[in-house]
């Protein structure tokens, strides 16, 4: 057994191994100070969350409390590896300042009271709201951290109890571009690949996606591969000099906002070269011949030139794309939060295709996502979209629904696309929107132009109802505050970004008087006797087994089929991928083997949006266009982001996120190890930018956008010149101000622009004009950690200290063979036993 | 021959149609993707008109490439007004109103396109049927989207 400082080393010790081979297990554990294993009650079973990635965990309970986790040696996704976030997060759920009680404002400030109170206040509002003025005065904007019984729940009470058409998840921030892109080429959502793509791949290109930071155990695998035998060429697309980066064969640092550009420009030289699989794109697709002539106005020369990256570079890139025999794509917030988001990650979708690399392994396609039930959010139906990928254009897929549910089709809002988080916020700004009931998420602190998200949400015609584990800053200015069980006290499912289901069991109680969120709901459904058709309770399932039952029958023949998976069947051994049916009764690893897809106008999920202005697709349009059901290539071209530099706004601020924090540090803030890590904010700025502003590691500056400004030390990095980058953590909630700045703020979302991609709807954090201004020489150097994207460069990198954990931040491995048992003995066992280990 | 009268007319129309979504850009600000996307479809039909302007002496008409620049002055005015409108539920029904307006407008600009393409095909004027070919359906995505965004917006203003 080893022990390794996993602050220092996010990513632990290597197990290389080479192409087509088995990923070595190396199971990580951390427990609390003085816990050791003999200690340990029990052992639950559960899996990551502060991310997407899914890793199977095992939460170490004592004394009915979470003492610590232990990675699970037999799950597909992460062979025993625990990234720092699963090491050290957990310690949150045991925070002091955990939410107890419910909450209520009188006379301008939030009490506490009794569950009663709060929900009938909540049930009245609605009451109120949908008697005087309908359905669409009533929004919800819940999470990608909730399990998919939560989001299943919360999809039919407000889909076909209330009838509103305002349902998103601040899964709109993170993956709707995800969901975007692959019902635009696939006509369905749907993870393509399997992190097993990983072990065959030839080529791994990273498409906006630090995945070094974001999914630390699945770079892991990738860092594996690296240092093992025949390893992959690996392309980065980075303004950023991150991990991924330094590990890179090719980077490319394009100007922020010209992807399409860029992506134009290698699909220019990938066809030029004939690096094509003419016979795959003849069988499967549609609209080669558009990308064809989209393309011929990007020689690399040109998209050069726009991205501002070396050419040979670009062609390098073209090469190792279009030669490699086995690539996997992935792609992320640089692609998805960034300018022409979709239309961008459509073209990786659209190199995939004209290179016939999906469906067989190492030939993988990861439209990835951040948070740890993002996928949930979007099949169950909680982020507008209706669930089990039905198209709301499709009147058989609406009835079908109605079916399921015992309601009548019209009850289902469908006559036009669903409302999407900015545009309800845009509903709560005019007043139509009347009460906004937010679970999980802090949208005070992570939507973009932050004075203006306050100014809408703080208005006192709106009833603001805000269910949580903390006292948010978004909590801090609601109406009503319903205190919520966490990860580890509660029972659910959830899935990761290759489709992998697993089961997190509740380990202890929840603090207090707070309850699971699947409680909460289906309190609220019964207050509310939402009923079918047949007089019977519409919501008619109790706990969350019985959710995920009555789920399983909605995806039943959906390409989201889960009716294969139960939870017993997902108790001991490894994480299953969907679809789980009776034809795939162990899972499915890819989706599109043999270029199969769920396309065919009756099936698909969307019918599509044009690329650049949003607007959907009728239906005519797309039988004519794809009556087979074959992927769709779209081209699009480049056009320039809306806020480009000016003389008073020289430079390009960019926000992003830190390996050692999730969202706005809810919970990574209160676990010592991570908060001390990255305790406070830092700007990037690139070593020339230093030299032409005057500012020095270390020194105090201004960044302002024409939104605001916030204050933070500069660390001198490896980033692109002209680009800043703010991480997008830091909100209010551990200064004086609590939900404001009590002085010059911090949160990167004061200076962020309003505005998003009018085909996914997700907001743009990668393009804003920014100014940079020296405030003063503060001493010393900015915190910003060195392990990651913002290690230091430059004269001053000598002074910067290492970033370590010290004793607390180590964490145990053990490397060893996987048990690997596809059905393993269960670990989360309700007597007092141990669970035995799964490593030999 | 009367293509340079169409020409003319497809000129008018399209700065119309340009005008009418800065117009419906500037009114609508705090309507954030129909202040930007309006503005950058209005630059589509900038775009088309710069190109008419481009043939038209072949058709006997000296036209403005740059016609829709000339407002600007009067634009700036109607962003103030944008601002002001803010927080009533009354700019909503002008939202309605002024996404009607860009739809009939480019309904007519289709309209035009069609029968520039019924001469060109007539005449066999391949360039000015290659225009027509890049232009019309840009145009039409601009109805399609007027439409969308009408449909996605009447139901919350209606009820509300």
């Amino acid at each position: 057994m080893a022990t390794t400082d996993r602050i220092a080393e996010p990513w632990g010790a290597r197990t290389p191994y080479g192409p087509g081979g088995t990923w070595p297990t190396r199971v990580d554990q951390h427990l609390a100070d003085g816990v050791s294993e003999d200690d340990v009650d029990r052992w639950v079973q559960s899996a990551s969350v502060l991310h997407s990635n899914g890793d199977g965990l095992d939460i170490a309970v004592k004394d009915g409390r979470v003492v610590g986790v232990r990675g699970r040696a037999q799950d597909r996704v992460n062979h025993g590896r625990l990234g720092p976030k699963d090491l050290f997060g957990w310690q949150a759920n045991t925070s002091p300042d955990r939410l107890t009680r419910p909450l209520v404002r009188r006379e301008g400030r939030l009490v506490e009271t009794s569950w009663d109170e709060a929900m009938a206040l909540v049930v009245a509002r609605t009451q109120t709201l949908l008697r005087e003025r309908g359905a669409s005065a009533v929004g919800f904007y819940t999470s990608g951290q909730l399990f998919l019984e939560e989001y299943y729940t919360l999809g039919v009470m407000a889909h076909a109890g209330i009838g509103t058409n305002h349902v998103d998840g601040n899964t709109r921030l993170c993956t709707a571009t995800a969901a975007a892109a692959l019902k635009e080429s696939f006509g369905c959502d749907g993870q393509p690949g399997s992190y097993t793509d990983l072990d065959h791949a030839d080529a791994v290109a990273l498409w906006g996606h630090n995945m070094a930071e974001t999914q630390t155990v699945l770079w892991t695998r990738v860092l594996d591969r690296l240092a093992g035998p025949r390893p992959p060429a690996v392309l980065c697309v980075d303004p950023r000099r991150t991990p991924v980066a330094r590990a890179a064969t090719v980077h490319l640092a394009p100007r922020p906002g010209t992807n399409v550009a860029l992506l134009n420009g290698i699909l220019h030289e990938v066809l030029a070269q004939g690096w094509v699989d003419r016979a795959y794109v003849d069988a499967h697709t549609v609209g080669f011949a558009d990308l064809e002539r989209m393309v011929q106005d990007y020689p690399p020369e040109r998209s050069a030139t726009i991205c501002d990256v070396p050419v040979g570079d670009l062609r390098a890139a073209a090469r190792l794309v279009g030669t490699a025999e086995r690539l996997v794509s992935t792609v992320l917030q640089g692609f998805y939060q960034s300018h022409q988001a979709t239309a961008a990650a459509v073209q990786v979708n659209n190199l995939h295709l004209v290179r016939g690399m999906l469906g067989e392994p190492g030939k993988g396609l990861l439209q990835m996502n951040g948070q740890p039930s993002a996928e949930n959010t979007r099949e169950c139906g909680a982020d507008g979209d209706l669930a089990g990928f039905r198209n709301w254009s499709n009147a058989d897929h609406v009835a079908d629904l109605a079916r399921v549910w015992d309601v009548e089709p019209d009850a289902i809002p469908h006559w036009s696309p669903p409302t999407h988080a900015m545009q309800m916020l845009r509903y709560a700004e005019d007043g139509s929107l009347g009460m906004l009931w937010v679970q999980a998420t802090n949208p005070l602190v992570s939507l973009p132009e932050l004075a203006r998200v306050r100014s809408v949400l703080e208005q006192d015609r709106l009833f603001l109802v805000v269910q949580d584990i903390f006292l948010s800053e978004t909590a801090q200015v609601a109406d009503v505050v319903l205190p919520a069980a966490a990860w580890g006290e509660k029972t659910g499912t959830f899935t990761n970004a290759d489709r992998t289901v697993h089961l997190s069991e509740k380990a202890v109680e929840p603090p207090g008087e707070a309850r699971p969120d699947l409680d909460i709901f289906l309190d609220f459904a019964r207050r509310m006797d939402f009923r079918g058709k047949d007089g019977t309770p519409l919501v008619h399932w109790e706990g969350p087994e019985a959710a995920f039952e009555a789920w399983k029958e909605c995806s039943r023949g959906r390409p989201c089929d889960y009716t294969g998976l139960s939870y017993d069947r997902l108790r001991g051994g490894s994480g299953i991928q969907w679809p789980c049916d009776d034809e795939h009764p162990d899972g499915t690893e890819r989706l599109y083997a043999g270029g199969r897809f769920s396309a065919a106008p009756d099936v698909c999920e969307s019918y599509g949006r044009d690329l650049l202005t949003g607007a959907p697709v009728e239906e005519a349009e797309y039988r004519a266009l794809n009556p087979q059901g074959r992927a769709m290539i779209k081209a699009a071209r480049y056009v320039p982001p809306h806020e480009v530099p000016d003389e008073g706004h020289p430079l390009q601020l960019v926000t992003g996120r830190t390996l050692y924090h999730f969202h706005t540090r809810t919970k990574t803030g209160r676990a010592p190890q991570l908060q001390a890590a990255a305790p406070e904010v830092w700007v990037e700025v690139s070593e020339h930018d230093a030299g032409t502003h005057g500012v020095a590691e270390g020194d105090l500056v201004e960044v302002a956008t024409p939104r605001g400004s916030v204050q933070a030390r500069v660390r001198v990095s490896g980033i692109r010149p002209g680009v800043l980058f703010l991480p997008f953590h830091y909100g209010y909630w551990d200064t004086g101000g609590g939900h404001v700045p009590d002085g010059p703020g911090r949160a990167a979302n004061e200076l962020t622009i309003t505005d998003w991609d009018a085909c996914s709807k997700q907001p743009v954090f990668k393009t804003a004009a920014a100014r940079l201004t020296r405030v003063t020489a503060a001493g010393g150097v900015s915190a910003a950690p060195t392990t990651t994207g913002s290690a230091p460069v430059g004269p001053a990198a000598g002074r910067v200290p290492d970033t370590t954990g010290g004793p607390a931040g180590s964490a145990e491995s053990r490397l060893g063979t996987a048990a690997a048992p596809p059905r393993a003995r269960p670990t989360s066992s309700t007597g007092g036993g141990r669970a035995t280990g799964g490593w030999s | 021959m009367r293509i340079g009268l169409a020409l003319r007319q497809l000129h008018r129309d399209e700065t119309d149609l340009a005008e009418g979504l800065l117009h419906l850009s500037e009114r609508h600000r705090v309507d954030h993707e129909v202040f930007h996307l309006a503005r950058d479809l209005a630059g589509w039909s900038a775009d088309h008109v710069r190109r008419i302007a481009e043939v038209a002496p072949a058709y006997g008409e000296d036209l403005d490439p740059d016609a829709v620049g000339e407002s600007r002055l009067a634009e700036r005015v109607r962003e103030r007004l944008g601002d002001a409108l803010g927080r009533s539920s009354a700019p909503e029904l002008a939202l309605l109103r002024d996404l009607r307006e860009v739809y009939l407008q480019a309904q007519g600009v289709s309209v035009d396109w069609e029968l520039v393409a019924q001469a060109a095909q007539g005449i066999r004027h391949h360039d000015l049927l290659d225009l027509t070919r890049r232009c019309h359906p840009e145009n039409l995505r601009q109805a399609r989207w007027a439409n969308a965004k009408l449909k996605e917006s009447a139901t919350q203003v209606l009820l509300s």
